[in-house]
């Protein structure tokens, strides 16, 4: 044909081989990107903490710099009042992840913002001040979760199932979602108001400003 | 069964008989996919339905696994109808692709009865082989994703196979290549860790690059294939299009992974690439709108087989609405940051997998039974056309309505859960209780009773089509 010659970039050829070249392209530079993508999202790096940070307190403030809420690791507060070594801490958070996996929480909520939209986001769910404060925290996580068809906490009537989850299964989804609240995910979600974690008036009074004061959970 | 004897042409070889067996496997999940959205759905607006019995979230996963699994045997079976007539020569293999139909079909179906009977296991590895993996799409256990694998990897040897055997197309080509990447990136949803971070960040090479690049590509060839039947279009110009969407899709869809690692410990440097190259990737949707359009502008719109072409065209618009205009309005991080996660995901997800995948299928479905009912007539005038008339213009209505109504709840819950009220427990039912918000629920239920008629009309037409029909099909030239 003729016409092929004239029409260079209509023709099949031409098209074979940009199609080639720019699916390699892309692909070699996703690459490229994801060896430092996940050498930045390992557990133990500057975004995505080692599992012992489960030992100190963590909170959510707003960074001048960045422009948005980033979480900032505290002074010692381990969990459940028991500091974990690496190991130990690692164990915890992965048997807290696993259920969470074996009983598709992410079938109904969203965890970093990604799963289902039928129950609230648990990215932040350690610093929710729903549970009150952060003395009695823990155990009333525990409590929620064991047991989350008990009290009625919105108005629509919607509530979590009973998904047989055990005290020792409890407290490491616990373990779970402290440690996934460490995580820097670049400000999501936004204009987040913590749970109060100031430290007792006497304490707080050479500490830095604490994050504001939570709103009372509108029960009911 | 349908005289398979009555017009010259309609002869079935043995990848297509074995097509109807998927099709038909398809369509039954497609069935399920509906009643479990349904339930869903009414538990949004009825929280103590089914509660403690048949949970949301149990619901949910069988909406999404049967839309998963049908989508996929419907392209199987779409693979296997055309493969002998694009390659020239029998299918290769065809006795082990019959067992490895039914070892899946079975498999399916054992997953699917865990998921219905046992629900939720104790938190350890167990559970994750056996009953659940817990990641959303992709929860079949683990026993059953090696036998995905396994399965694939059969049907995968069938087509190379066929394929180097006989005619080698650039059909064929892209096909093999797209299939070896669609493959090759299941393995990335196949491994368990504590990091929440990383789970998601492998996750998403499965979901995004399969809806996003490898699935396009593969509706790409059945298209390019389905026109040549449909229209006679010629084969020069179906795959040079082909291989413009293959670049563009590909320089798009690839690196536009990125709009999904703005929020998960994963590094800014994504909202430049992601957002970038994920604004780009609306271009393929709209050369294949083009395209299509084109083709059947071109030929008059004289076709073979007027419910396939509709779908076709169906095809054609949804996905540019659906993945295209809808993934574009919420792609950018400067808006994605209020509407991740919310009802506007669903808007977007709904639109896309059925503009997008659903629509494929259905016209490849129309193209099998024109044969299977004897190579008849499907052009003007059929015989019952008010059916699949009626079933097209229902389903459409549904989803349109459905997706709306989310995406007005979706507006409602990115300003007042997302952007007042900070994304917290109780700024989620702040917005979960607002009136505009259970007004897009009740509206998403009643355009999902539409889409259920729709179905039903389908599945009806689908069962009838051509069986009162005596004239033979229209020939087409250079077809
Ligand atoms: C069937 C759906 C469903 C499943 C599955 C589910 N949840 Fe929930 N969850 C809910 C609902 C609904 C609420 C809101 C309850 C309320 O307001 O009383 C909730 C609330 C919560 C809360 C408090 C909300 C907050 O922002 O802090 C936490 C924590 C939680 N769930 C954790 C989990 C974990 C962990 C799992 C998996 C082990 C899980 N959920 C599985 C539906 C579910
Ligand atoms: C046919 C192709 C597509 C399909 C089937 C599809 C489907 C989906 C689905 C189901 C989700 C939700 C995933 C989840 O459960 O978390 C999603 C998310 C998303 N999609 Fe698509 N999509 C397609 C194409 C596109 C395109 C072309 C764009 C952009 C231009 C896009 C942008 C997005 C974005 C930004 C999200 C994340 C939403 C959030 O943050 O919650 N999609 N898509
Ligand atoms: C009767 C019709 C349907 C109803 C009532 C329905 C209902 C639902 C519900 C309630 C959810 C859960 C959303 C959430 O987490 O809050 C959902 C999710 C989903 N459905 Fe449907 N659905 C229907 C049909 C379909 C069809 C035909 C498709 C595609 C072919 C589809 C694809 C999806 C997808 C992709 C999701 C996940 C969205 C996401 O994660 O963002 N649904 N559906
Ligand atoms: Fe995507």
């Amino acid at each position: 044909m003729s016409q092929a010659q004239a029409l260079w970039w209509a023709s099949e050829s031409f098209w074979r081989k940009t199609a080639i070249w720019v699916t390699a392209v892309s692909f070699v530079v996703l690459i490229f990107l994801t060896f430092d993508t996940v050498k930045q999202i390992t557990a133990g790096s500057k975004r995505v903490p080692a599992y012992s940070v489960i030992n100190q307190r963590i909170e959510y403030k707003f960074d001048e710099k960045r422009n948005f809420q980033a979480p900032v690791i505290g002074r010692e507060e381990p969990l459940f009042g028991k500091k974990l070594t690496e190991q130990e801490a690692e164990a915890l958070v992965s048997h807290g992840k696993m259920t969470t996996q074996s009983k598709n929480c992410i079938d109904c909520h969203t965890l970093l913002g990604n799963g289902s939209y039928y129950a609230p986001d648990l990215t932040k769910a350690w610093l929710d001040p729903v549970w009150g404060s952060k003395e009695s925290r823990e155990e009333a996580m525990v409590e929620f979760l064991m047991n989350p068809q008990l009290v009625a906490h919105n108005g629509i009537g919607r509530k979590m199932p009973n998904l047989k989850i055990t005290e020792p299964e409890a407290r490491a989804v616990v373990a779970f979602l402290k440690w996934m609240a460490s995580i820097d995910t670049n400000g999501f979600p936004a204009n987040f108001k913590s749970i109060d974690q100031a430290d007792a008036p006497a304490a707080a009074a050479s500490a830095a400003p604490a994050v504001q004061p939570a709103p009372a959970p509108a029960q009911q | 069964m349908a005289d398979t004897s009555r017009f010259p042409g309609s002869t079935m070889n043995g990848g297509q008989k074995l097509a109807m067996k998927y099709f038909t496997v398809a369509i039954a999940l497609f069935g399920a996919q509906i009643l479990f959205g349904m339930l869903a759905g009414l538990q949004y607006l009825y929280p103590d339905f089914l509660f403690g019995v048949l949970d949301f979230s149990i619901n949910r996963m069988l909406h999404l696994n049967a839309m998963v699994v049908w989508l996929l045997f419907g392209f199987i079976g779409s693979v296997y109808w055309m493969l002998e007539d694009e390659s020239g020569v029998p299918v290769v293999g065809l006795g082990l692709a019959n067992l490895i139909f039914w070892i899946f079909t079975l498999a399916v179906v054992a997953v699917v009865l865990v998921f219905l009977l046992v629900q939720v296991g104790a938190g350890d590895m167990k559970s994750i082989w056996l009953i659940t993996e817990g990641r959303e799409y992709i929860e079949a256990p683990r026993w059953a994703d090696i036998g995905i694998v396994v399965c694939v990897l059969a049907f995968f040897y069938n087509v190379v196979a066929t394929f180097t055997k006989g005619r080698f197309t650039n059909i064929a080509g892209v096909l093999i290549v797209d299939l070896v990447a669609l493959a090759g990136l299941y393995l990335a949803g196949m491994f368990y860790t504590p990091n929440i971070s990383m789970d998601q960040h492998w996750w998403w090479w499965v979901i995004h690059l399969w809806v996003e690049a490898t699935w396009e590509v593969l509706v790409g060839c059945l298209m390019a294939y389905g026109l040549i039947k449909t229209m006679g279009v010629r084969r020069q110009i179906v795959e040079t299009w082909l291989y413009i969407e293959v670049a563009l899709m590909f320089g798009s869809g690839i690196l536009g992974l990125g709009h999904h690692y703005f929020w998960i410990g994963t590094p800014e440097y994504w909202f430049t690439i992601g957002g970038f190259f994920s604004a780009l990737e609306p271009i393929p949707l709209v050369a294949m709108v083009v395209h299509a359009v084109f083709d059947a502008g071109h030929h008059k719109m004289k076709s073979v087989n007027h419910p396939a072409l509709a779908w076709i065209i169906a095809q054609a618009f949804g996905n540019f609405f659906g993945a295209g205009v809808w993934g574009f309005m919420h792609t950018l991080p400067q808006i994605n940051l209020y509407t991740h996660g919310t009802q506007w995901t669903a808007s977007h997800g709904h639109l896309a997998f059925f503009g997008a995948y659903a629509t494929m299928v259905i016209a490849f479905l129309y193209i099998a039974l024109q044969k299977w009912r004897g190579n008849v007539w499907m052009g003007g005038n059929l015989e019952g056309a008010w059916k699949w008339k009626w079933a097209i213009f229902l389903l459409h209505v549904g989803m349109i309505g459905m997706v709306m109504a989310m995406l007005i709840s979706g507006y409602e819950q990115s300003q007042i859960e997302r952007a007042i009220e900070g994304s917290s427990w109780m700024g989620y039912f702040a917005a979960q209780g607002h009136p505009w918000f259970i007004q897009g629920m009740y509206w998403r239920s009643i355009c999902g009773a539409v889409f259920a008629a729709g179905f039903v009309l389908l599945a009806w037409d689908l069962l009838t089509i051509g069986k009162k029909e005596a004239r033979p099909a229209l020939a087409l030239q250079g077809a």
